[in-house]
């Protein structure tokens, strides 16, 4: 486009003075045409980012380019950059002959389905996308800006780390976005996409937002990379061993989704964004959807197996209650015995937490205990409701589970829940028993629908363990007697609901009609935590 | 929902019956009175849904039984009263005579109806209720006995008159017996278990290797599942077809022959889908066929519902095969095409009553299709698949002047298909006046049959009905082995028409779940009219199906105006590359995943099913095959060329379960070398045993598995260099 006003322009020249006959002297070019040229070249320039080598290389490697990311992410014409010109101003080991316009990352705001969103993206083709003071300030101007006028902040990071040539003044640049991450926690949804490196200080930045989006293959996290690992430990480790996107999503949950390749990240963003309100105090935004509250669903009478301790998949559950199939998981390789995940109920956001019968019966453990109780702590800063599907029988015993501070670990959860002022909906599929009750979003912990299928089993333990200690040393067939009194007592929901534990005992067939009329009800919920700085989560 | 259909196939059969009136004129006592007041259906799935369907219909109350696996099975709720009989190993529960016996004198059954397998052909139970003074729904111990073994009966036949296939009527005894004897006969032989059926303990051999390994697998086979290792041998015939004739029998010595039923596409030995009538015999032939099996069933005092299965090769010569003493898993297609209930005449013969009926006009009447739904994985040989059917949503039953869609089943959503059991999910069947029409009928109700949770075979079903050589009527049971050579059927392959039909829904559905997406944003103006575009986009849409290559379409898909409080397009105007722009409505999916787009100007109706959301684009399932499709800009579809390829996996190094079962045997050793196509271990799974070979040639690096070790699908046996 550029290039070719710039000809048309000197064409009509050519033609003037093909009139003229060469008796005028050369025209002056007016300051104004002349400044509008040198913009040209640098806006064209800054399209350009690294030149199109580096770009080539990109390519090369499967990536594609900072403003090819903004793209796919953004609607189509929605983005409008911010600070396309600014500059580094480091003059030392020659970086003053290495000037980029819009430095090593592109900044803005764009649209996903029409909703306002604030972006940065590194751009690796210009100086390895390292972080310079400039870098810094363009992407701390455009939360600042989403701070004000209350939209997410999405990160493309692609990045070498800190632009060393500028020392402490790099350092400085990471720790005001970390501070900025700080402060837009809870007030603006902050969602952190892995496209490339991204490594030692800089790593903070994304593990600071709500979620973290990974590329396999072509996106790595770590603090140190594999030779300084190689020198301090004398560990031979690949980057992707260190922190690729397998590792982070499946050992040590750090990340919350992989996708295929870049697309499919960026795609994955979109999705994930959609479930989302802009900021802490609007709505997510509801949804039309054909699918009708009354949708009856005759077959979730019988995924639960008759016997106890037979596992079935509580996806299939949520999958079946909530709308059109759609259930959006999220960590789904990582503490696998708990699912956490976004869905909606009659079009509107709600956020699924579920026991996972399939692995480790569904008990809590460390992982499964922080995982959920990160999930549940963004919903409540971002007004989701949160539907939780009870299927637990306790917490996962062991020494390495106490050794690894399961006590510390599932306070998290508890502290997460009992936090928690947005309408809470509780299922009770089968079992709830001991502390695990309790945690899972009970009527104790400011629950405010408690419902359970008629097979639930509401007990401290199962029966058989429960009448051991309370008759120790019983013979045979008195212990036989007092398991099936303990049973007849506990092992249902009936004590529960006789005591307001539970508010009702539901066929499951009619979960999804009621869960939809009690989040009706649940629409204007007011309810707030005592006036604190904040509370004291034990971390 | 599930309760209405129950009651809507009901009437789809009483209606039947009542129309052509056949039922109850073929009996010369009235139906006042129903012959019994209590029977009991030793039997479970499809097949004592359908017992108790008539049963409930003529008045007669019903008597489930079922094991401790089966507590909650459909088959339990679909009868008045129920037993359970014993734990899940069939061999304790359904083939249990003492408990059954037993749960009839609790529950005051006057009648037992066996169904098909299980104790159907057991001539010891037939022969425990006579002495017990119950009534059998069946033909005499005599009968049951003298038909059930393979050599017996056609020595018996070949008295009665009957054209039999050349073969050793001894046992045999040893590989060498075995090899000898196939040589005298000359290859190709069959080599079947004496108490065999079902495909089960059969094997076809074509040199003196096969025959060895045949006997051997035959024998181990029947005596897992019949605790019968007798085997024969006899001649296989060339281009065979399999056709069979149904007769009815009652105690007064009157037997009736009625249309033929055509089985030949089979799999292993096992029917896939029957038609009555054949579209190669001519009236003649079924009549010598029929005066045959007539002849047959006199000789054995017969009465009951049995069928005469018969071999005919290519120039209409018949061989009798064997005699089936029960109801068949097909006899609906032949109930569609006489307007008999079979299950009711069984009833009424078992009571004593006459059939009134003549011979002269029996006469099939339009043509009947059945398709055998079986949860297998047909991309897989269709080795059998098990799990808890997540979705199952049945084609809707009905009957009206264009024919009849009836489906039999004995599951629900939420049934689990267990590996205690046989793994047939259910039958479709199909009625229309001409062969054709019952195809493509039996086209749309598969497209719009939603099975998931485990992998069936629908697409194949699907497959063969779009098959050239089948619409045809070509068929031989050498019709799947022939038409999907190996490696077998490994999907189905678009054609350009449904390449575009995909590709346009797909395009819908991306711009409908875009509306809903921007929905809160989304503004219309009510001046519009509601044809006015109100958005449109090209798009490239990329399909993947499991074979073949992968499809790319253009297309420019613009959106109409929604009607009125909506909020989505349901209309669009779609031009797929250079073709003439098309009109097509479609509503977004239901929950089921059934989405329905509808051709404005032809009026065609694609059914698609939605099975889940990908980030880039959908998973859609079209005629029973799943398609990843990718929906992309041109802009994106330019950018997505620098996306590096997902490395594929090299499978080849390892050896691993097909399908879950029990490790049967190993032949080799870790450090033995194998050439490819070697045997290398027998898998077990559903009483099937399944030889799995080695994928090259290589050495065996490592073994992980034990013999007896329940296997997981796709778990790793052994590893090779």
């Amino acid at each position: 486009m550029l290039p070719t006003m710039r000809s048309l322009v000197v064409g009509i020249r050519c033609n003037r003075r093909w009139f003229s006959q060469g008796s005028l002297p050369a025209q002056p070019k007016s300051r104004v045409a002349q400044f509008k040229e040198e913009l040209a070249a640098l806006t064209a320039k800054a399209y350009k980012g690294g030149g199109q080598e580096r770009i080539d290389k990109q390519h090369e490697k499967g990536k594609l380019t900072a403003r090819e990311r903004l793209e796919i992410l953004l609607d189509e014409g929605s983005f409008i950059e911010y600070d396309q010109l600014l500059e580094h101003r480091c003059a030392e080991f020659g970086m003053e002959k290495q000037k980029y316009p819009g430095d090593s990352v592109v900044t803005g705001q764009g649209a996903i389905n029409g909703r306002l969103v604030f972006v940065f993206s590194q751009d690796f083709t210009v100086l390895g996308g390292s972080l310079s003071e400039a870098h810094s300030l363009k992407i701390q101007k455009i939360m600042d800006k989403a701070m004000r006028v209350g939209a997410p902040v999405i990160g493309l990071n692609d990045s070498g780390g800190a632009r060393i040539q500028e020392g402490v003044d790099s350092l400085g640049g990471y720790a005001e976005i970390f501070q900025r991450n700080v402060l837009a926690s809870g007030v603006v949804p902050q969602l952190s996409v892995i496209m490339g490196p991204c490594a030692g200080g800089a790593v903070y930045s994304p593990a600071l937002t709500d979620f973290i989006i990974m590329v396999e293959n072509t996106s790595h996290l770590f603090i140190t990379g594999p030779q300084v690992v190689k020198t301090v430990t004398h560990e031979d480790v690949t980057t992707a061993e260190l922190g690729g996107a397998a590792v982070h999503t499946k050992i040590s949950g750090v990340a919350h989704l992989s996708a295929e390749n870049e697309i499919d990240a960026l795609q994955a963003t979109r999705r994930l964004f959609n479930f989302l309100p802009l900021n802490n105090k609007e709505q997510a935004p509801r949804r039309y959807t054909q699918d009708r509250r009354d949708r009856q669903e005759l077959s979730l009478g019988r995924i639960v197996p008759d016997d106890p301790n037979t596992p079935y998949d509580m996806h299939e559950i949520i999958k079946k209650i909530v709308d059109d199939n759609d259930f959006y998981e999220i960590m789904p390789a990582y503490a696998q015995n708990i699912i956490c995940g976004f869905a909606r109920l009659e079009g509107r956001t709600v956020g699924v937490v579920g026991n996972q019968p399939l692995h480790l019966a569904g008990c809590l453990d460390i992982d499964a205990s922080v995982k959920g109780a990160r999930f549940v702590r963004f919903c409540d800063c971002f007004n989701i409701p949160i539907l939780t599907m009870v299927d637990v029988p306790g917490f996962l015993p062991g020494l390495s589970q106490e050794q690894g501070g399961i006590i510390r670990n599932g306070a998290k959860l508890l502290y997460a829940y009992a936090e928690a002022t947005v309408p809470k909906l509780t299922v009770i599929t089968r079992k709830a028993y001991g502390g695990a009750y309790d945690v899972m979003a009970s009527k104790h912990l400011r629950g405010d629908i408690n419902l359970a299928w008629p097979n639930s089993e509401i007990a401290v333990m199962g029966a058989a363990g429960a009448v051991n200690i309370i008759f120790r040393g019983l013979d045979g067939s008195r212990t036989k007697a007092e398991v099936e009194k303990y049973e007849r007592l506990f092992a249902n929901p009936l004590t529960a609901a006789r005591r307001g534990y539970i508010d009702a005992v539901i066929e499951p067939h009619t979960t999804r009609t009621r869960l939809c009329m009690e989040l009706d009800a649940l629409l204007h919920k007011q309810l707030s935590n005592p006036w604190k700085k904040h509370g004291n989560i034990p971390l | 929902m599930q309760s209405a259909s129950g009651m809507r196939s009901l009437s789809v059969l009483s209606s039947r019956v009542l129309n052509w009136s056949l039922g109850n004129r073929s009996f010369s006592v009235s139906a006042e009175k129903p012959p019994f007041d209590k029977i009991l259906i030793a039997n479970r799935g499809e097949i004592a849904c359908r017992v108790a369907k008539t049963a409930r219909r003529m008045g007669i109350k019903t008597v489930a039984i079922y094991s401790e696996a089966d507590a909650r099975a459909v088959h339990v709720k679909a009868c008045d009263e129920a037993v359970c009989v014993g734990p899940a190993a069939s061999s304790q529960s359904y083939l249990n005579i003492d408990a059954i016996v037993e749960a009839m004198k609790l529950t005051g059954a006057q009648a037992v109806h066996p169904g098909y397998g299980f104790l159907s052909e057991n001539a010891g139970f037939a022969e425990r209720l006579e002495k017990e003074g119950l009534v059998f729904i069946g033909p005499g111990p005599f009968s049951i006995r003298s038909m059930g073994d393979k050599i017996e009966s056609k020595k018996l036949a070949i008295q009665a008159g009957v054209n039999t296939i050349p073969g050793q009527l001894g046992l045999i005894l040893t590989e060498s017996d075995a090899v000898r004897v196939s040589k005298a006969i000359g290859y190709p032989v069959m080599i079947k278990a004496s108490a065999g059926g079902g495909g089960k303990g059969m094997r076809i051999a074509h040199n003196d290797a096969e025959a060895a390994e045949g006997f051997r697998l035959s024998k181990a086979e029947a005596s897992a599942s019949f605790g019968d290792d007798r085997i024969f041998i006899e001649k296989f015939v060339q281009q065979p077809r399999h056709i069979e004739i149904q007769i009815i029998a009652d105690k007064h010595g009157n037997v009736l022959y009625l249309p033929e039923r055509e089985c030949s596409i089979q799999r292993r030995n096992q029917k896939v889908i029957e038609e009555a009538p054949s579209p190669f015999l001519d009236e003649q032939t079924w009549r010598a066929m029929g005066e045959q099996a007539v002849s047959l069933a006199k000789a054995v005092h017969y009465h009951s519902a049995g069928t005469v299965e018969m071999m005919v090769d290519g120039d209409r010569n018949f061989y009798f095969l064997e005699m089936n003493t029960r109801l068949q898993v097909e006899h609906p297609v032949t109930e569609l095409v006489t307007g008999f209930d079979l299950v009711e005449m069984m009833i009424r013969v078992a009571a004593g009553e006459k059939l009134k009926i003549h011979q002269d006009e029996i006469r099939p009447k339009g043509w009947a299709m059945e398709s055998r739904i079986y949860a297998e994985d047909s991309l897989r040989n269709f080795l059998p698949s098990v799990g808890v059917l997540h979705r199952y949503i049945p084609p809707e039953e009905y009957e009206d002047e264009t024919g009849v869609v009836r489906i039999d089943a004995g599951v629900e959503e939420g049934s689990e298909i267990s590996i205690h059991y046989d793994p047939m999910i259910g039958k479709l069947v199909t009625h229309a006046p001409t062969r054709i029409e019952a195809i493509n009928k039996m086209k749309t109700a598969l497209d719009a049959f939603v099975v998931k949770g485990v992998r069936c075979n629908i697409n194949f079903v699907r497959d063969v009905m779009d098959n050239p050589r089948f619409m045809s009527g070509d068929l031989t049971t050498h019709f799947i082995a022939q038409e999907y050579p190996p490696p077998g059927f490994r999907g189905h392959v678009l054609t350009e028409l449904e390449g575009n039909e995909l590709s346009a829904i797909a395009a819908m559905l991306h711009m409908q779940h875009k509306q809903q997406a921007s929905a809160p944003v989304y503004r219309r103006s009510d001046v519009m009219s509601p044809d006015h575009i109100i958005g449109e986009q090209e798009l490239v849409v990329t399909i993947e199906g499991t074979v073949g290559e992968v499809v790319k379409k253009r297309l420019h898909i613009a959106a109409r105006r929604p009607k009125l409080g909506d909020v989505i397009s349901t209309e669009f105007v779609i031009t797929i590359q250079d073709r003439v722009p098309r009109v097509l409505t479609a509503d977004l999916p239901s929950n089921s995943g059934l989405y329905l787009a509808k051709c404005t100007e032809t009026g065609m109706v694609r059914i698609v099913q939605a099975f889940e959301k990908t980030n880039s684009g959908y998973i859609l399932s079209m005629s029973g095959s799943p398609y990843k499709i990718t929906i992309r800009s041109e802009r994106l579809e330019e950018l997505s060329k620098y996306m590096p390829v997902k490395v594929e996996v090299d499978h080849s190094s390892h050896l691993c379960t097909p399908m879950p079962g029990k490790l049967h045997s190993i032949a080799v050793k870790e450090g033995e070398s194998v050439i490819a196509g070697q045997e290398i271990c027998v898998v077990e799974a559903m009483k099937m045993q399944n030889v799995l070979r080695a994928p090259k040639d290589s050495t065996v690096k490592k073994i992980h598995a034990k013999v007896g070790q329940n296997l997981a699908l796709d778990e790793c046996i052994m590893e090779f260099e």
